[in-house]
């Protein structure tokens, strides 16, 4: 006959890695499921790039001076577009880590499964940035072909690399933005989702952050995404390199270091709350 | 501490709302006063102990704290007072520990519902520790035992029945080898087939297997089917514990014990029936 302890370090055999990765063969198989809305999403994130990057062109037929580069200004809002789609799903994905639970009904046995808090995070995080490339990359491949765009001068490396490095601080931001329906069962995904508008808002995603009021503009500095926006224009319009950017880089790995271990700790502070509470019930 | 006692718990108190809440105290809310509702009591200096192998049943009604008092054990809850152990570990300061010796059954399966059976059986058990070639070999045999067929589990969830997700929620937490299982009302809702079928299977999981099962019901039959010992819980509190028999006995007053049903029991103990105890506790929540 086993003891509880005994039977408890039979248990730990399961490395860190192979529970978060539970986490992502989860969503994977969910995102399966829900194919058609995946289509959706698809679509409208093609529609969304293609009707914006559209604005620069029409700009450029009624024409605006000499000195105006048009092909400049449709991959400035190209660029704009796909990395927000990028960073939007990433936000999605894993902000909404308890408000799917909550939907599904399952809040209360993932929760209470013997898996770290950091590992379960880390999971849906891996996850909601292996899904984002995916929906990214498809929203470009099929938007490229309407428009004429020269990619000779691009820096695909410094591209990658900094969005790369900008997925971990995104990855934080949205941990701590899915403490919200962890705290308001009722109206915390909608607050998480206001957290992604003012990200939208101040981080220069369709305008330049110089066209911010002042006070704005002080946001656009705190912001990762207005790093990342920065230098992925710097490696694919002006084919900056990796030397070129790595301000950026370093700003990005600041954000990273200090909102991955933020946003857990506020997580699982904000669990601590929600058990003393009985916030952690099955429905919002 | 008895590091060998599946679960004891002492003075366990939990309450619900009451405190300050600034939000009230806005123009809009309430009558603008910075008060909440008075904190309600939901378990209330529950103190008791489950043995090795033993099924332990906790019978009350709706509302009276049953799924409150599983949710502190499940380490789902913080109590305001008390401690639970579990094998001498603390359910608060040892939560990891604690979590990778109990699974639970609860009256709703709460699965993905899109995902097939097998796919759920597969993610809750490897977060558990266990692999898909154990959960494959031995998921078929559990579910062939509950009645199901192991093609059913392939199938979505949400193209089973009720009571065919119940007995894949039965066949999850067994997967994990629980040293204490937690079953919150496990046969709410179910056909009276497939309430046989989880009924005897709990029985069955008692026999073969090591584990200590906390059972929660408001089904008196059931209750006294499948328990070893039995506590009544009324308005948060444990008003009585003991056998069937030492139940019985305690209320018989020289009727013969055959002719005491188990529901004379709990209304004679607890002063109502447990349909009285319901609607009370409604009007209590209603407040």
């Amino acid at each position: 006959m086993t003891t509880g302890v005994e039977a408890m370090d039979v248990r730990t055999r399961a490395g860190g890695g192979r529970l978060a990765w539970a986490f992502v063969e989860r969503q994977t198989n969910l995102w399966k499921r829900y194919w058609a809305w995946e289509i959706v999403w698809l679509v409208y994130g093609v529609v969304n790039t293609l009707a914006i990057t559209f604005i620069a062109k029409q700009v450029g037929n009624e024409g605006t001076g000499a000195s105006f580069d048009t092909s400049k200004l449709v991959l400035f809002l190209l660029i704009g577009t796909l990395v927000w789609a990028y960073l939007s799903a990433v936000l999605d994905d894993i902000s909404l880590v308890v408000t799917w639970e909550r939907w599904e009904g399952t809040i209360e046995h993932t929760l209470m499964a013997p898996v770290p808090r950091a590992l379960h995070l880390l999971g849906m995080s891996v996850f909601g940035v292996l899904h984002a490339v995916v929906r990214t990359l498809l929203i470009f491949a099929i938007a490229i072909p309407f428009f004429n765009i020269d990619f000779g001068s691009a820096n695909w490396l410094t591209a990658a690399v900094v969005l790369f490095a900008g997925s971990f601080s995104i990855a934080g931001l949205a941990i701590l933005a899915g403490v919200l329906p962890l705290l308001y069962p009722e109206r915390g995904t909608q607050m998480s989702f206001m957290v992604q508008a003012l990200v939208l808002l101040v981080s220069g995603v369709y305008y330049q952050v110089s066209v911010l009021p002042g006070w704005l503009r002080v946001f656009s500095h705190v912001s990762p995404a207005t790093y990342i926006l920065r230098g992925i224009r710097g490696g694919i319009i002006d084919g900056q390199s990796l030397a070129d950017v790595w301000p950026t880089l370093l700003a990005l790995g600041i954000f990273g270091a200090l909102l991955i271990p933020l946003g857990i700790l506020t997580f699982m502070a904000a669990e601590h709350w929600a058990k003393k509470t009985g916030k952690l019930k099955r429905q919002g | 501490m008895d590091d060998q006692l599946p679960l004891r718990a002492r003075h366990v108190a939990k309450s619900f709302g009451g405190g300050w809440n600034p939000t009230h105290s806005l123009p809009w809310r309430r009558n603008g006063h910075a008060r909440s509702d008075p904190a309600r009591r939901v378990v209330d200096d529950v103190s008791f102990e489950i043995r090795r192998r033993e099924i332990f049943g906790v019978i009350g009604a709706n509302g009276s704290g049953k799924s409150t008092l599983i949710r502190i054990i499940s380490t789902l809850l913080l109590p305001d007072a008390g401690d639970v152990h579990i094998f001498g570990m603390d359910v608060v300061r040892e939560t990891m520990k604690v979590r990778s010796l109990l699974n639970r059954v609860s009256a709703d399966p709460s699965f993905f519902r899109n995902m097939s059976a097998l796919e759920n059986l597969l993610f809750f058990g490897k977060v558990y520790g266990v692999s898909k070639q154990e959960v494959r070999r031995r998921a078929p045999q559990i579910l062939a035992r509950l009645g199901l067929e192991w093609e059913r589990a392939l199938e979505p969830m949400s193209n089973l029945s009720r009571g065919q997700q119940q007995k894949i929620a039965v066949a999850r937490a067994l997967l994990t080898s629980p040293v204490l299982m937690l079953l919150d009302e496990p046969t709410t809702g179910l056909d009276p087939r497939s309430k046989r079928d989880v009924q005897s299977f709990v029985s069955e999981v008692r026999q073969e297997h090591d584990a200590t099962i906390l059972l929660t019901t408001h089904d008196m039959e059931e209750a006294e089917l499948l328990c070893d010992r039995i506590a009544f819980l009324s308005g948060g509190r444990i008003v009585a514990e003991g056998t069937p028999l030492d139940l019985r006995r305690q209320v018989a007053d020289g009727r013969p014990l055959e002719e005491i049903t188990m529901e004379t029991v709990f209304m004679e103990l607890t002063g109502r029936s447990v349909e009285e105890d319901e609607e009370a506790e409604a009007g209590v929540a209603a407040r």
